[in-house]
């Protein structure tokens, strides 16, 4: 076996010989107290919910002596993180000890795109943004503001936007990312999966892995979860073409042909149905659209599907028997970055049909009915009917998709010959919509046409250097938000609260948005006056208080019904259309989108092109963290992953920098170093995306690495939901930087 | 007592949450670390293997940087942690030199650092920063005299190896495999 062998540190510097010795960070003389001292521990800690992923892990951010911040540690009592944070979560006092952060409010004095900005203060900018908002809704209607926002679950700008009489909004978490899995899902069960997802992992025999890179991609529950089930025996199945950290730890690894993953799956429901592997009697129970199913995957042979993905037929019958062994204890993972291929929908429309087949949808070890707290609002006006949405704008596209869809808000912000744009205006709250959204091309083309851009956020980032005015936020260290009501097994609450006072001329979002509310008119929409008021109200309202709130942090609800497992027999009555798990679609019939997946043929790379597949590392969120110099210790920039066998034809070495270059021509800004490793299929290359920032305001990270983003040019659309498949992108090497400018 | 910690390698993902708890938990200065994950694969595509551990001080029982230190700074405490007195240090830097480890660094402070099995914690009944923190649970920490602690259960129970015992250091850290 260990005729290759690579061997890397991959955190952590364990040499002596390198001296990065930072003074603003000189070492104290170790005058620690202990934790466990409840006294220390009550005069020196506060409770926090970290905002540097979405998983939104309560914990505690604990002060040092002289009053500055010494670390963050998980809540014991949140079952999002189990007292345990993830390696961001911990590293978050690098976010919060960013020099590099963003000061104070910014207005435009160039062009987009230069850093050319004049200091202002916090009055000034809002006057700004005011006074351009009600003009625009003078001319266009506030409906064409639109909002764009990332931030984990505080509506503050959101609501003054509906207030304003704005509901466009979309989130990038949607149509770039899990939108296809929570469409299948709900046209499937009637319901999504939702975040933190309902996966039953820690009590699952068999879990099995469609591209989803659990351990690197750090979401934290399920992380723990994962690492519980090996500890009980589980096995894991992991379909992936490079040889991620879960297929280390899996009982079977299927290296298969990227984009062909829709057969293997589909060879899956021929193999269960064939054999006789299903659930019966649940399937009897609860599914429509049993006989079609069956008829329509016939041909779906295992056979057919190894001439297809690679994967040997006899491979593809011991997983089905392994995942029926298993059940109901099974997960055919749904995934969360879901948008490759534009049938997205259609995926994982067969991700959830195999869970149906085997019964795992509402069983122990397969998916839970989560439960969560709704908190009451506080009394106050109705938001106005909007005048028009983009729905009216685009009454065609896209009747399936759930949430708003960012790339059309981006598509309804370029003129189409005929119709003034939808959107005049974009808010672009914590995303940085730049390394966000594919096809960056597109997103300038609209940025060029806006009558206003306004981008919140705590870092400056490459859309911070697009917007006409800049409003630094404090950091999620520095401020309270929403209380935290996260779905799980059992319904929580949970605190975010300022351990100290905003730095620089930073502010609340809450802050933020209410003021601007107010210069807009809209006072009676905030019958508060400050947050600590409106959360105050709203904990008496389920017999809390802020002050219980601030000595736990965390508070564990019962659930309000016994029905976390379907009980045996039970009666269910599901959201569809026909009250059943709906094996044939009923809704996409009548849309006019297969109602049952198909296999379709997506196009491969051509000779000298390899395909461009991006992912997550443990110690970074998106683009976000590329700067917090606690995460950059342990990975400073991307590597692209190339196989030996393709290194050695193109004569590339381990470390050596490239350029990357798409099909379309695009060429990275930047070099990235090569790690040539066995772990990525030769057809493929990889690398982890949020790094290659182009603003050199981040000091740190300016040209670190490479840009995935920019490399994705060729977008399919799904056409059920739209959102926005990337993996169909193919990449070459360049050597010399000369070739770049020509 | 006899202070031990068992790594796994089933469950370790290498997410090196142990690294930046250690450098909060510790004040450690940025570009140095007392602990650090190791990934090393073996085979060619698709029979690969990969084996990812959290590696720190061994706190050896027959520990190399204690015998050469000239001053006394590096000494072996209770448990068998094994210490370095700041004030004792003169930087001479033969410690790090004679540790197969690799595990020892010059503070910029001017002394010999590396991980103290967080004895500040351990004191009080806590488990070190890195052991608390882990998302996967794979490092036990405790007593390898009390067959009744985590780390006794794992050792016993499941296959281990310790890193380069030829040098006969007799480390304390052991990778469950």
């Amino acid at each position: 076996m260990a005729n290759r062998r690579d061997f890397i540190k991959i955190a952590g510097l364990g040499t002596a010989s390198i001296a990065l010795a930072n003074p603003a960070l000189k070492a104290l003389n170790n005058t620690f107290f202990s934790p466990a001292d409840p006294l220390s521990a009550g005069l020196y800690r506060t409770p926090m919910v970290c905002e540097i992923c979405f998983w939104k892990c309560a914990g505690w951010t604990y002060k040092k002596e002289d009053g500055t911040i010494w670390k963050l540690e998980g809540n014991a009592d949140d079952p999002n993180c189990n007292g345990r944070l993830c390696p961001r979560g911990t590293g978050g006092v690098g976010t919060y000890l960013d020099p590099d952060r963003l000061k104070t409010p910014l207005i435009r004095t160039g062009e987009r795109g230069n850093q050319t900005f004049r200091e202002a203060t916090w009055d000034e900018a809002l006057d700004y943004i005011a006074e351009k908002m009600k003009g625009i809704a003078a001319e266009s209607g506030p409906e064409s503001i639109a909002l764009f926002s990332h931030r984990t679950g505080s509506a503050y700008f959101n609501d003054m936007l509906k207030a304003f009489g704005s509901s466009t909004y979309a989130a990038p978490s949607y149509a770039q990312c899990k939108g296809p899995r929570e469409e299948a899902f709900y046209l499937t069960f009637g319901e999504t999966i939702g975040s933190p997802e309902r996966t039953d992992i820690r009590d699952t025999k068999c879990l099995v892995l469609i591209g989803s890179h659990i351990g690197e991609n750090m979401h934290n529950g399920q992380v723990q979860e994962m690492s519980d089930a090996i500890d009980k025996g589980a096995s894991i199945i992991t379909v992936d073409p490079r040889f991620s950290t879960a297929a280390g730890k899996s009982k079977f690894w299927l290296p298969i042909k990227p984009a062909t993953d829709m057969a293997l799956l589909l060879a899956w429901i021929n193999v269960l149905i064939t054999e006789g592997w299903y659930d019966k009697e649940y399937v009897e129970k609860y599914t429509f659209g049993f006989d079609q199913l069956k008829a329509h995957v016939r041909s779906f042979t295992p056979e057919w599907a190894y001439g297809i993905t690679t994967i040997k037929p006899d491979v593809i019958r011991d997983t089905a028997r392994e995942m029926f062994n298993a059940s109901p204890a099974v997960i055919i993972h749904p995934g969360r970055h879901t948008t490759w291929y534009g049938d997205d929908t259609q995926r994982l429309r067969t991700v959830a049909i195999l869970n149906a087949l085997l019964g795992s949808w509402g069983r122990r070890g397969g998916f839970y009915n989560p439960d969560r707290i709704s908190l009451p609002q506080m009394p106050g006006p109705e938001f106005p009917k909007p005048a028009r949405t983009w729905r009216d704008y685009y009454p065609d596209k896209y009747v399936l998709a759930g949430e708003g869809v960012s790339n059309v808000l981006v598509d309804a912000s370029i003129p189409d010959g005929e119709r003034e744009p939808f959107v005049k205006a974009w808010f672009v709250d914590a995303t940085n919509l730049i390394e966000t959204l594919p096809d960056k091309r597109r997103t300038l083309e609209a940025i060029d046409k806006l009558e206003l851009i306004v981008a919140v956020d705590i870092m400056p980032m490459e859309i911070t250097g697009y917007a006409d005015v800049v409003l630094p936020e404090a950091t999620y260290l520095e401020r309270y938000d929403d209380i935290r009501v996260s779905p799980g097994r059992v319904p929580t609450m949970a605190l975010r609260m300022p351990a100290f006072e905003p730095q620089y001329n930073s502010k609340p979002g809450w802050w933020i948005a209410r003021e601007l509310g107010l210069k807009l008119g809209l006072k009676e929409y905030y019958p508060w006056e400050n947050i600590e008021e409106l959360l105050e109200w709203q904990l008496k309202q389920v017999d809390s208080s802020l002050d219980e709130m601030k000595r736990i942090g965390v508070k564990v609800l019962p659930r309000s019904y016994d029905d976390i497992y379907f009980a045996p027999g039970e009666d269910i009555e599901f959201g569809t259309a026909t009250g059943k798990i709906e094996l044939y679609s009923t809704q996409l019939a009548a849309e006019g989108f297969d109602p049952m997946p198909k296999y379709t043929p997506h196009p491969q790379p051509p000779e000298g092109y390899y395909r461009l597949i991006y992912g997550r590392a443990p110690m970074h969120t998106f683009s976000r963290t590329s700067n917090n110099q606690h995460l950059r210790n342990l990975m400073d920039e991307n590597n692209v992953w190339v196989n030996p066998a393709i290194a050695k034809r193109w004569g590339i070495e381990n470390g050596m920098e490239v350029w990357l270059r798409n099909q379309d021509g695009v060429v990275s800004n930047f070099p990235i170093k090569v790690r040539v490793t066995e772990r990525i299929r030769w057809d493929s290359v990889y690398m982890v995306h949020g790094f290659g920032h182009g603003n050199k305001l981040l000091t740190r990270c300016f040209g670190k690495g490479a840009s995935d983003t920019q490399l994705i040019t060729n977008v399919k659309i799904d056409p059920v939901m739209g959102g926005t498949g990337m993996r169909e992108n193919f990449v070459t090497f360049l050597f010399e930087p000369e070739e770049v400018i020509s | 007592m006899r202070y031990a910690m068992a790594v796994d390698t089933a469950k370790c993902v290498g997410c090196s949450d142990c690294v930046v708890a250690c450098q909060t938990e510790n004040d450690v200065p940025h570009g140095f670390a007392r602990d650090w994950v190791v990934e090393v694969n073996f085979g060619t595509y698709p029979e690969l293997k990969t084996e990812i551990r959290s590696e720190r001080c061994n706190h050896c029982d027959n520990a190399p940087c204690v015998r050469c230190c000239p001053t006394g700074a590096s000494k072996i405490v209770e448990g068998g942690i094994v210490l370095v007195e700041h004030d004792k240090c003169i930087g001479c830097g033969a410690c790090i030199t004679s540790c197969p480890y690799d595990a020892r660094f010059s503070h910029p402070d001017g002394y010999a650092d590396k991980c103290t099995f967080c004895e500040h914690r351990v004191k009080h009944g806590d488990d070190p920063a890195c052991v608390a923190v882990c998302p996967t649970k794979c490092l036990y920490f405790g007593d390898i005299d009390d067959p009744g602690s985590d780390v006794s259960g794992v050792i016993r129970t499941r296959e281990y190896k310790t890193l380069i015992p030829e040098a006969g250091t007799q480390p304390q850290i052991y990778f469950l495999t």
